[in-house]
């Protein structure tokens, strides 16, 4: 590489340049289409414009990205200054589930939901302090490097790249679930479809050019998704609080809608309605008891009750509907038993509504120990998860120092931030309009954005007039969080251009993860499994070549995974950062600050980390009890996800006791980590891998 | 290569720092989440306190840690002679 003619200040500025002209260009676009749809462009049409056009738009960076060289493919040729990284970091970084699953989250569970706010924020200091500045330094390829360079062998590295393989491939599922949501509910495409073309864009851009395309990539696509998250946020707070930055100003709002809580909360139809739930809910749970009692009971109730209408002549359209049910009952109670669990379940709906910014609420002091429990448990997890996740701590290697890697995390936090300290203020503004504008109006003439969304998909939205008193109550209302960040444009009254942008900007933060996770992946298994391992005399093309044709083979498998629709996406994310925590972050911490850390004591350390961790969660997960792994009682009422609370300490006590029962490390080893621990040091060691 | 006792200088007041930095990050996540409640009872800018800080606060505090880190070790690297050079 030309390093020595290769001027980084005036690579800076001239990225500066093209990223302004893309980000003008980009508003331009959303100009054009706003106008032609005043002009009268069909919806579909805008989406479609969106959905191609940006993906076209990442598509073209890939190709112009393209490379063969290893050290470019690998960690973008490690040209890639401060600024940019902790965009394409902040990119990397922020998933569906954040652009598009946080501010529901916040909505429905008011306080307890900041607990991903602060968890997915805070970890960055971790990463700051105790990973970042020593990884660039070192200064290689991939996590499992440095652990197979640190403590040597190829065992401690195999388990890495097992670890960085399974916590990068269930958290890519997710992302690759998100592109197939968004594309399909914004251009009317199958869902399976949807996967494929987010897929195709995902691909075209890492395959062609590695770790450099996807880097570039990963800055436009930042750019998107900010301007997406925080243009009906700005107009919302407009509304509400007369300020264009709300984010300093909906403690107001926040008051108001406390105000407002407390008038809705002790309505006594709001109560009318948890009743009528709760009844319905206990009625199945005593029914559960004696299912075939219980079924032929019902049968025998509604018999008698249409031979009563019969006998007292009531009109058809009475007995009707009561015959119908009474010819479709089941004769098979098992089949009779789905109708009881759903009718079960409603008892989610009896709950009464927790005040907004109320937190840790439960019955009794023990349920708000336990609540608080898992607030703390969720937020350590999240930190120490996201100063873990290989595919957030390779982006450091790709800095051209180790001071530009500080400055670097600096960014990528403070490009996070913009969006996470939006999310919660646009979970309240939401709240206060839906609060105060849906509740109390009648089903005769709801606001325009509910009755679109009702219709379009119940999951999201769905309401119901209960009581019959033709008044929308709270508690006649179902939400699903990812309702809050779709239809705010429409509650803010904005053209639908808007909600298209939205949707490209909630494609761009899928599409962004699941780049560098893919990538992540097929590095673990191209550079550390196939050349470090099995052929370490590969050329470099034949080296760069693998690692292409792994991604394909991964992204095929990781969209088929997908296609089978696995589960609940939150708990999958969330395991994903309790794995990487038990797993990687002793060894990767003990390895620079502790120079007495051993071979064994990583390799046993790690795994006890990762086996604990597994163990708790298939113990308490129902996903895992209902297939047959026994059924154990929660520990001190910690919630699965929550399982690296205990991973990590595992995995870092064993690693020390280990390390102290085996014999200190050699001189090699006690100089790579001095090397790592200063930025420039004379006759010096080199680690830089090119 | 030899370190010098400049060098191990240099280590321990990387070492003070971080330790600085990580005990404010704590205080900020853990012992704030721990007093949410009690926190509630102030309020800030029209926000119950624990409130704000939770979904404000404590994020701002992380984004200072992290920008005083890089400012502090800028400047000892170059003290103590560690620094890359330019690399412009």
């Amino acid at each position: 590489m030309s390093q020595a003619t290769f001027s980084h200040s005036s690579f800076n500025s001239q990225l500066k340049k093209y990223y302004s002209f893309y980000t003008l260009g980009f508003i331009g676009f959303l100009v054009a289409l706003a106008i032609a749809e005043q002009l009268g462009m069909s919806r579909e049409w805008i989406g479609y414009w969106f959905l191609f056009a940006t993906i076209g738009l990442y598509a073209g960076i890939g190709i112009m990205s393209r490379t063969a060289e290893v050290a470019e493919y690998y960690v973008a040729g490690r040209r890639v200054p401060a600024f940019f990284n902790g965009m394409a970091t902040g990119a990397d970084w922020m998933s569906a589930a954040s652009f598009i699953g946080m501010a529901g989250t916040l909505f429905l569970s008011g306080f307890d939901g900041l607990a991903f706010v602060m968890g997915w924020t805070g970890g960055y200091c971790l990463v700051a302090l105790f990973l970042a500045p020593y990884l660039r330094k070192f200064g290689q390829f991939t996590i499992p490097d440095f652990l197979g360079a640190r403590y040597g062998g190829n065992i401690i590295r195999t388990i890495g790249i097992i670890s960085a393989i399974v916590c990068s491939f269930v958290y890519v599922v997710a992302q690759i679930y998100g592109v197939g949501l968004i594309t399909s509910r914004f251009t009317g495409l199958e869902f399976g479809i949807g996967v494929f073309v987010g897929l195709a864009g995902i691909l075209v851009c890492s395959m062609l050019g590695g770790m450099k395309a996807v880097t570039w990539t990963q800055v436009a696509q930042y750019i998107i998704l900010i301007i997406a998250y925080l243009t009906p946020v700005v107009w919302l707070g407009v509304k509400h609080t007369g300020i264009p930055v709300p984010q300093f100003a909906y403690g107001q709002t926040l008051q108001k809608l406390a105000e407002v809580e407390k008038k809705i909360f002790s309505d006594p139809r709001e109560a009318d309605v948890r009743k009528y739930f709760k009844d319905r809910a206990d009625a199945a749970t005593a029914a559960e008891k004696d299912l075939t009692k219980a079924h032929r009971d019902r049968r025998a109730a509604l018999e008698k009750e249409v031979a009563d209408l019969r006998a007292a002549n009531a009109p058809a359209a009475r007995i009707d509907p009561l015959q119908k049910l009474l010819t479709e009952y089941p004769t098979d109670p098992e089949k009779w038993k789905a109708g009881v669990s759903k009718d079960k379940a409603l008892a989610a709906r009896a709950v009464p509504p927790r005040p907004h910014a109320e937190p840790y609420v439960g019955k009794d002091e023990k349920a708000r120990d336990t609540a608080r429990l898992n607030f703390i448990g969720i937020v350590f997890c999240m930190m120490f998860g996201t100063a873990a996740l290989p595919h957030i701590l390779m982006r450091y290697y790709t800095t051209p120092s180790v001071q530009q890697a500080r400055q670097s995390v600096f960014w990528s936090l403070f490009f996070i931030f913009l969006l996470y300290f939006t999310a919660p203020c646009l979970a309240v503004l939401a709240k206060y309009d839906v609060y105060t504008n849906l509740v109390g109006s009648s089903f005769a003439s709801l606001p325009a954005w509910a009755a679109a969304w009702a219709k379009v998909d119940p999951t999201l939205l769905n309401i119901s007039d209960i009581n019959g008193d033709g008044i929308v109550q709270l508690a006649e209302i179902v939400i699903g969080g990812d309702l809050i960040v779709l239809a705010t444009p429409e509650i803010a009254g904005l053209p639908y251009v808007v909600s298209g942008l939205v949707a490209a900007g909630g494609l761009a933060a899928a599409l962004s993860t699941a780049d560098g996770l893919l990538l992540t992946i097929a590095n673990a298994l191209s550079h550390d499994l196939y050349y470090k391992m099995i052929d370490p005399t590969a050329s470099t093309k034949k080296r760069v070549t693998i690692s292409k044709a792994l991604l394909v083979v991964v992204a095929i498998v990781a969209a088929y995974v997908t296609s089978l629709k696995p589960g609940d996406i939150l708990f999958l994310v969330g395991a994903a950062f309790s794995l990487a925590a038990s797993a990687f972050f002793p060894p990767l911490v003990l390895g620079v600050f502790w120079k007495r850390a051993t071979k064994w004591g990583a390799i046993i350390g790690m795994s006890v980390g990762l086996a604990v961790c597994m163990y708790y969660m298939a113990r308490t997960y129902p996903f895992f009890t209902n297939m047959g792994v026994p059924k154990m009682d929660l520990w001190f009422g910690l919630n699965p996800i929550s399982a690296g609370m205990f991973g990590l300490p595992a995995g870092l006590i064993t690693i020390i006791i280990v390390s102290l029962l085996t014999p200190e490390p050699d001189k090699e080893t006690q100089e790579l980590v001095e090397h790592v621990r200063y930025p420039h040091l004379r006759g010096d060691i080199v680690t830089e891998a090119t | 290569m030899e370190l010098t006792a400049r060098h191990h200088e240099y280590w321990r007041k990387n070492l003070v720092i971080t330790a600085v930095l990580l005990a404010i990050w704590f205080v900020a996540t853990f012992v704030e989440a721990w007093y949410a409640r009690e926190l509630n009872n102030y309020t800030f800018l029209g926000f119950p306190l624990g409130f704000y800080m939770s979904a404000q606060g404590s994020l701002i505090i992380y984004v200072v840690i992290i920008w005083v880190y890089a400012k502090y070790m800028s400047k000892l690297d170059k003290e103590y002679n560690v620094d890359e050079g330019d690399l412009e």
